[in-house]
């Protein structure tokens, strides 16, 4: 058991005391004590013996190192020592460093609850076009996932996935790309296809998985991917794109690409061992990409208290050689010049940066949770009205005169529109016909699946009872 | 270009590990090699052939603790072929970002003992990369190898042959050279397959087997078993170190009479059942032999299909000699194994049933 002591110079003396350990360094005596440790008696009631250890081990190199670095102004180093991984300082004061910092790392905002940019904050200053096309995306992913959260309700698609308090992230994070660097999100993150061009009747194919799906209907809703887009393919198992990433942006900063790698990732994800490999690799690598974790506090029914025993994510950063942040994630303005100041670093100086987003997940976690039975009605409330990141932002383009409530409900009417029209066609467009059930399993077709195709085409016609129908042979 | 040696190589000498190489039809010749310099050389022939392809893993960069990588990153510099921290989990994810962006990842796990961290990369990532997006993207350009199999001492942890987790798992293919001029023309296929391959390396032939092999660049295809010895009487099939074994109980049951055909699968995902299945029908019978514990082992696999499509020109029951059901031990291992004489006495029982 490790007996934590205080820093204090009393902590020498009263070992030099109780432990016979008289030769231990002070600061100052070094010049006339040889560091050998004596095979004394420790006390019983103390439990040392790592500290006596690595005593032995210091004197142990004290002999072979003549030349010693007295760093005097440092209070506690005593000497320098050459272990691999390079030169360290060493210190005769026991001290554990804290599990907790005293403070938490401070969160960095740019608009006030008001919606008011607080005065003397950095920040990347945003064009009224920028400002308004990013308000737009906002609006256009809330209402999108009401939608769609609602056709699943309906039981026209079978499953969805909502951002609801999360759009500040989505769309600013997005706006502050090019739309070169590549994307692996994780699967709350669909503003930042929408951002790039994704249609609603895109979206809409995909959650129906019909013909017109470029994801030919293989996977859930939600599991969008986009080459065009330079968006890679969603998938279920989490934080599996983050050493992904590694590799990716590894892959440009070969090709010296203007161009970086950028993947999200929600806190429960950063329990995974992929976070762990992710983020090292990156930094071993030293490889231009962007991790942005948001932290919205529930990973399911887990809230972060049960998640990890650390400040969040961005104390995690430093661990791994890492540069990183935390950032008011429901600040859009904030949100932006982060994420474009991470992006700059990581394409210029060829490294990975860690984003910590705080947010909260106003929806459910998908379409089948149900969140009132783990959280607060009143949280939720809290987080869904006062600390909505889309009003937040719309009050400062307001105050700008950048936006009326004639664009208001103008931008919410033809949005709900064209997401009612996306969706009805989705519904009715035909299905992926059988064939796409056995391409792409490889690059061209074994003879294994030529078979079991063959076969089922057979049964097919021969018990077409047994099959939903509109699957084209 | 590369020369396809497959057609050719029907009739080519088995492993020259004692009992003397069989000229193939081919008259190609090559540089004595063993087969970690046959590894070595193909993934020369792989980065020099392709700017955009990387070899990396634990401690590849002096060469590999099997010499594998020797000279590469000498060669090709430490851009293109490096060590990477101790994560196979991050080893394949990393292999699967940089194939997805086109490149070719040619990423070493140690030891196929520690594969399974990087189980779900490989199942759930790389397998379905393709078919998930909708061929929007693909890792095709990834290929794993890993030293596998029984060295005389490795135990639980060095001795592992897990190739039939993998053979279950659609998109990825697994693919097992018997021999140093097999493994250069293999591998090279490998890593030029568009689809993610796992390449298992018989660890115990690394400096055991030596063989001529043909210092040009040259491919053997994938999913193409071969009949490296023909025989009337029992089909034998088998990969990796195990054909050595094999070869060595026909010979055995040839002093006795029997004519034993035997095959090399060469890649199990996805196998090539024709030329099995016509052995079979020629035969009447078949045994399977494989190092990895019997119980869900790939034999069981073959002998299902062979059943199916072979039944009614069987004339006994199917024999698989394997190993045993347990933990690959250290001491008992020459018990564990399946040993020549394990196999001939299958071969006798089959042919006498």
């Amino acid at each position: 058991m490790a007996v934590w002591f205080a820093r204090s110079r009393n902590l020498v003396s009263s070992l030099r005391h109780n432990l016979c350990l008289s030769t231990i360094l002070v600061k100052g005596d070094y010049s006339h004590h040889r560091p050998i440790v004596s095979t004394c008696q420790l006390s019983p009631t103390v439990f040392l013996s790592p500290y006596v250890s690595s005593l032995r081990h210091e004197s142990t190199a004290v002999e072979k190192q003549p030349d010693l670095v007295q760093h005097s102004d440092e209070e506690d180093v005593l000497q320098e020592l050459d272990f691999p991984g390079g030169n360290v300082g060493c210190t005769s004061e026991m001290k554990f460093i804290p599990e907790s910092s005293s403070r938490r790392i401070p969160c960095y905002r740019v608009l006030d609850e008001d919606g008011r940019i607080i005065p003397n904050s950095d920040y990347f200053p945003v064009s009224e076009k920028l400002a308004v096309r990013m308000y737009e995306q906002m609006a256009t992913l809330q209402v999108m996932d009401h939608f769609f959260y609602e056709a699943q309700r309906q039981g026209r698609i079978s499953f969805y996935i909502t951002s609801l308090g999360e759009e500040a992230i989505n769309i600013a994070s997005a706006a502050a790309l090019s739309p070169e660097d590549i994307v692996l999100p994780q699967y709350r993150e669909p503003g930042v296809l929408l951002w790039r061009g994704f249609t609603p009747e895109e979206f809409a194919n995909q959650c129906f998985g019909n013909k017109a799906d470029t994801g030919k209907g293989r996977q859930m809703p939600v599991h969008y991917g986009s080459n065009r887009h330079n968006y890679l393919t969603i998938s279920s198992p989490i934080a599996t794109q983050l050493p992904q990433a590694a590799g990716v942006g590894y892959s440009l900063k070969m090709e010296k690409k203007n161009a970086c790698a950028v993947t999200f990732i929600g806190d429960g994800g950063t329990s995974e061992g992929d976070f762990h490999a992710g983020l090292n690799f990156a930094a071993v690598m030293e490889a231009p990409v962007v991790f942005l974790c948001r932290n919205n506090g529930w990973a399911i029914s887990t809230h972060t208290s049960e998640q990890f025993r650390s400040d969040g994510i961005v104390v995690k950063g430093q661990a791994y050689g890492i540069r990183s942040i935390r950032v008011d994630g429901n600040d859009a303005l904030a949100v932006y010049s982060a994420v474009r100041s991470a992006r700059e670093m990581a394409v210029t100086e060829q490294r990975p940066v860690l984003i910590e987003a705080m947010t909260y997940r106003v929806g459910h976690h998908s379409t089948s949770d149900d969140s009132a039975k783990y959280r607060a009605a009143d949280e939720i409330q809290h987080w869904k009205t006062s600390r909505n990141p889309v009003n937040r932002f719309k009050k400062w383009v307001d105050d700008n005169g950048w936006w009326s409530e004639e664009d208001e409900s103008e931008l919410r009417s033809n949005t709900r529109k064209q997401l009612l029209q996306a969706i009805q066609a989705a519904e009715k467009c035909d299905k992926q016909p059988l064939k796409e059930l056995f391409n792409d399993v490889y690059d061209v077709k074994p003879k294994n699946l030529e078979e079991q195709e063959l076969g089922l085409k057979e049964l097919v016609e021969r018990q077409p009872q047994d099959y939903p129908p509109g699957f084209h042979v | 270009m590369a020369a396809l040696l497959g057609r050719s190589c029907r009739k080519l000498g088995f492993l020259s590990s004692g009992h003397g190489a069989r000229r193939s039809v081919s008259t190609e010749t090559g540089k004595s090699l063993n087969l970690y310099s046959a590894i070595n050389q193909a993934l020369h022939i792989a980065l020099d052939s392709d700017p955009r392809s990387f070899v990396f893993g634990e401690d590849v960069g002096f060469g590999g603790v099997f010499r594998c990588t020797t000279g590469l990153a000498e060669r090709f510099g430490k851009n293109r072929v490096f060590n990477t921290p101790l994560c196979e989990q991050g080893i394949v994810g990393f292999g699967i970002g940089l194939a997805a962006m086109g490149n070719r990842a040619i990423v070493e796990i140690q030891f196929a003992d520690y594969i399974y961290p990087a189980f779900d990369q490989i199942v759930n990532e790389a397998a379905k990369f393709r078919y998930r997006s909708g061929n929007q993207f693909n890792c095709g350009g990834l290929t794993i190898r890993a030293p596998y199999g029984a060295v005389g001492h490795g135990g639980h942890y060095h001795s592992q042959s897990p190739e039939a987790f993998f053979c279950h798992v659609p998109g990825i293919k697994v693919v097992i050279p018997r021999s140093p001029r097999e493994a250069k023309g293999l591998l090279l296929s490998c890593i030029r397959d568009p689809n993610p391959v796992v390449f298992f390396e018989p660890k115990w032939l690394y400096r055991q087997a030596v063989e001529e092999v043909p210092e040009h660049d040259y491919m053997i295809p994938l999913s193409e078993a071969e009949v490296i010895r023909e025989g009337n009487d029992i089909t034998l099939v088998g990969w990796g170190a195990q054909l050595t074994i094999m070869e060595q109980a026909c010979l055995e049951a040839e002093k006795e009479g029997i004519s034993c055909e035997l095959i090399d699968l060469k890649t199990l995902l996805p196998w090539d059942k024709e030329t099995v299945e016509a052995s079979v029908k020629k035969t009447g019978r078949l045994l399977i032999s494989h190092e990895a514990p019997i119980t869900g082992g790939f034999g069981a696999e073959i002998s299902a299909t062979i059943l199916e499509r072979c039944f009614l020109k069987l004339e006994a029951p199917v024999s698989r000699i394997c190993g045993l059901d347990t933990p690959f031990p250290l001491v008992f291992e020459p018990f564990y194994m399946p040993t020549k004489n394990k196999i001939l006495d299958a071969i006798k029982t089959t042919v006498n049933y």
